[in-house]
């Protein structure tokens, strides 16, 4: 290899591993994390529902299925952190909350979860983003804040 | 000079997909107007996801499949001067044309609308599974008939490097060959099982990480055999010399290390597997880069070098002394228009695979914004311009219209950027992708509606509007090609534009495939031995089958 082919080769590299450096500080030391990976039966339920833990911090499980989200709609106080699990009782679907970083699948037999904390009031719609047969563009849901 | 039979077969391998496309195309057309509601669903016969299966089927499977094993068996019998087995060669032409009318079937029968990616425990007709599984052990079938040629060759020329399009050729299949055991598995064991109603239940997120074992190396089995491109034939049609043999045969070598154990990277927002894995596999992502970076600088420094050669002067000179427009060299423009819209394609592929930054972009329309940009771009012109060559070589007939046929790229060029912005632009506006939009989000009559969308989604349709116009213009030049006077003898004219080599150096470990295969199984091994456990161990049940059309499980016969 002549210098400039090594020259291109170490500013691929570095180049790299400066976009690997920014990726590891803003998930693991700002905390914008990828999903957790749990056990699929770490929490079994068969109704979707919001838990309110105490004065700001709720639980919502969400089952995904052809072609709803159960609970469809649900209202949560402004600025409470939520831990949002989520699940499928039949194909794949899609889970994503607008202007969040909410953004996840949802697998049959496995479980799902991200932490999210709601700071403006507002509508958040959902959308099922992964196709899931014939009604998949009727699969939506939604998040008040208030 | 090839072979009479290897003539035949090529010739049908890469005619028959293009004749497909044609319906292919016509189906991407119709989806950018049904998702901004612009036309109803089912205006035209097939409803949404059933276009959008033929779609991604035909376009990303068929046509790159055939193509591969086209241009490889050319490859191997033109650079090695060894005639390729004839019978085994009929009997993979056989078995990916069996494969591909049994999957059609099970489309056009609307039994089979589960998308190319057919997502476990959604269930397509057993034939979709059968299809597709001949169509890859055909292809296997062509792969495993290159070996013979080599091995002869390689007695014959001891010391010496192998040819770089051969050695492409063969890092693409072995990629391929690697890649499809999983997703083989998935569907022989898991899928088509299930499909035909023997075990009623399987584990999905198994399924998945067999699959998408499979689903990314698939991206470098469609991208490899235009980097031969680049790589043997660009050089010569630019007037230039290879500036160097060593990086083409180093950048095969990374390929085959990397491409394969990075699949997680598309499942960042799944259950089930651990975050370590997931961001192992996105800095194997990244390291595959890295021979995409040296293929830019070598192309660059290939053209720059033919250009001064011409005379060009000054520092940037030789970027405009190329022969853009040359109907002469029109090959040239299908493989440089390719390599520019992957400037934007790569840096599209290096969003993705960031980790948390995948979260934003993770299945709206910005994905297939971004594939357009790789697989509808690069790969498919490089295809289009290769199989239009190709045709015309193996039937002795002169390419017609070469001012359309340099047309066609710039215009591809165009179009694509054109559409992929606007697909992009709804991406980040958080738009769904695979989506009958036009139903819902499009429709203003919908509760859904969402008026921000209406805007890029409109863009989205121009730009389909236009690249199948685009597309219409290359079926023409394709088949008054194919149509045209016989005015050479195919047996003694064939030849692909070979460059030479200004850095010619000694391969060493580069060259050699077992070195190759064996880091790269290692690699695989680190990379999925645990996050298929984990797959396992993660899943709590496994999953009945269902059908696109109904949320109740398909109800099994026993029990």
């Amino acid at each position: 290899m002549d210098k400039y082919e090594k020259r291109v080769l170490y500013t691929g590299i570095v180049l790299m591993a400066i976009f690997l450096g920014a990726i590891l500080y803003s998930s693991k030391v700002m905390g914008d994390d990828l999903p957790e990976c749990l056990p699929g039966d770490a929490l079994a339920y068969d109704k979707g529902e919001v838990t309110q833990l105490d004065e700001k911090t709720y639980q919502i499980k969400y089952i995904a299925k052809m072609w709803a989200f159960e609970p469809r709609v649900v209202e949560i106080p402004r600025g409470a952190e939520v831990d949002i699990f989520l699940t499928s009782k039949d194909v794949v679907h899609g889970f994503l909350i607008e202007n969040t970083t909410v953004n996840m699948m949802a697998v049959y037999g496995a479980l799902n979860k991200i932490t999210y904390r709601f700071d403006k009031p507002g509508t958040y719609r959902i959308v099922c983003h992964e196709y899931c047969g014939v009604g998949h563009q009727d699969m939506a849901g939604v998040i008040i804040v208030k | 000079m090839l072979s009479q039979a290897n003539r035949k077969i090529v010739l049908l391998e890469l005619v028959i997909p293009i004749v497909l496309l044609i319906l292919g195309v016509w189906q991407g057309l119709l989806q950018t107007l049904m998702r901004a509601g612009v036309i109803r669903d089912t205006a035209f016969g097939f409803d949404y996801y059933q276009g959008l299966t033929l779609h991604g089927v035909v376009n990303a499977v068929v046509l790159t499949t055939f193509f591969a094993v086209a241009f490889g068996n050319a490859i191997m019998e033109y650079y090695l001067k060894k005639k390729l087995n004839s019978t085994v060669n009929w009997l993979s032409f056989w078995l990916m044309l069996v494969g591909v009318l049994l999957a059609a079937f099970a489309i056009f029968t609307g039994r089979g609308s589960v998308l190319y990616t057919f997502y476990a425990p959604m269930i397509a007709h057993w034939t979709f599974y059968v299809g597709v599984t001949l169509l890859v052990v055909g292809s296997w079938v062509a792969f495993f008939n290159w070996f013979a040629p080599l091995r002869a060759w390689v007695k014959e020329h001891p010391g010496e490097k192998k040819p770089l399009a051969v050695l492409g050729m063969f890092a693409t299949f072995i990629i391929w060959f690697i890649a499809t055991v999983p997703v083989a598995l998935d569907v022989l064991l898991l899928q088509l099982p299930q499909s035909l109603g023997l075990t009623p239940h399987i584990n999905v997120s198994l399924s998945r990480v067999l699959f998408w074992f499979f689903g990314h190396p698939l991206v470098y089995f469609w991208l490899l055999p235009a980097y031969v491109m680049y790589y043997v034939m660009l050089p010569k049609l630019a007037g230039g010399k290879l500036y160097s043999d060593f990086a083409g045969r180093l950048v095969f070598f990374l390929f085959v290390l990397f491409s394969i154990p990075v699949g997680l990277h598309h499942q960042y927002t799944e259950p089930g597997y651990s975050r370590e894995f997931k961001l192992l596999h996105g800095i194997f992502t990244f390291m595959v880069a890295i021979p995409s970076l040296i293929t830019a600088f070598t192309v660059a420094a290939t053209l720059e070098h033919g250009a001064r050669r011409r005379g060009s002067r000054g520092l940037v000179g030789w970027m405009f002394n190329q022969p853009f427009f040359s109907r002469e060299q029109w090959l040239f423009s299908y493989l440089i228009v390719g390599l520019i819209i992957f400037i934007l394609g790569g840096i599209g592929g290096v969003i993705n695979a960031s980790y948390n930054i995948n979260k934003v972009v993770h299945n709206t329309s910005w994905i297939p914004g971004h594939f357009h940009l790789t697989v509808g771009g690069p790969v498919l012109l490089a295809i289009w311009g290769m199989t239009l060559y190709m045709v015309a070589k193996l039937t002795g007939k002169t390419v017609q219209h070469k001012g359309l046929a340099v047309a066609v790229p710039w215009l591809w060029f165009f179009s694509m950027h054109f559409m992929s912005l606007g697909q992009k632009w709804e991406g980040i506006l958080e738009a769904p992708r695979r989506t009958n939009m036009g139903l819902t989000y499009l429709n203003p009559d919908s509760p859904l509606f969402m008026p921000e969308w209406v805007l890029p989604s409109h863009m989205v349709a121009i730009g389909g509007i236009l690249l199948f116009t685009t597309a219409l213009i290359y079926f023409f030049v394709f088949f008054r090609t194919l149509a045209g006077q016989k005015v050479a003898d195919p047996e003694t004219t064939f030849e692909f534009p070979t460059g030479e080599t200004l850095h010619d150096e000694k391969p060493g470990w580069v060259d050699k495939l077992k070195v190759w295969v064996v880091v790269s199984l290692i690699l695989i091994a680190v990379a999925y031995v645990l996050p298929i456990k984990q797959a396992i161990d993660n899943s709590a049940k496994d999953a009945p089958p269902f059908k696109p059309d109904n949320p109740v499980p398909v109800v099994q016969m026993d029990k």
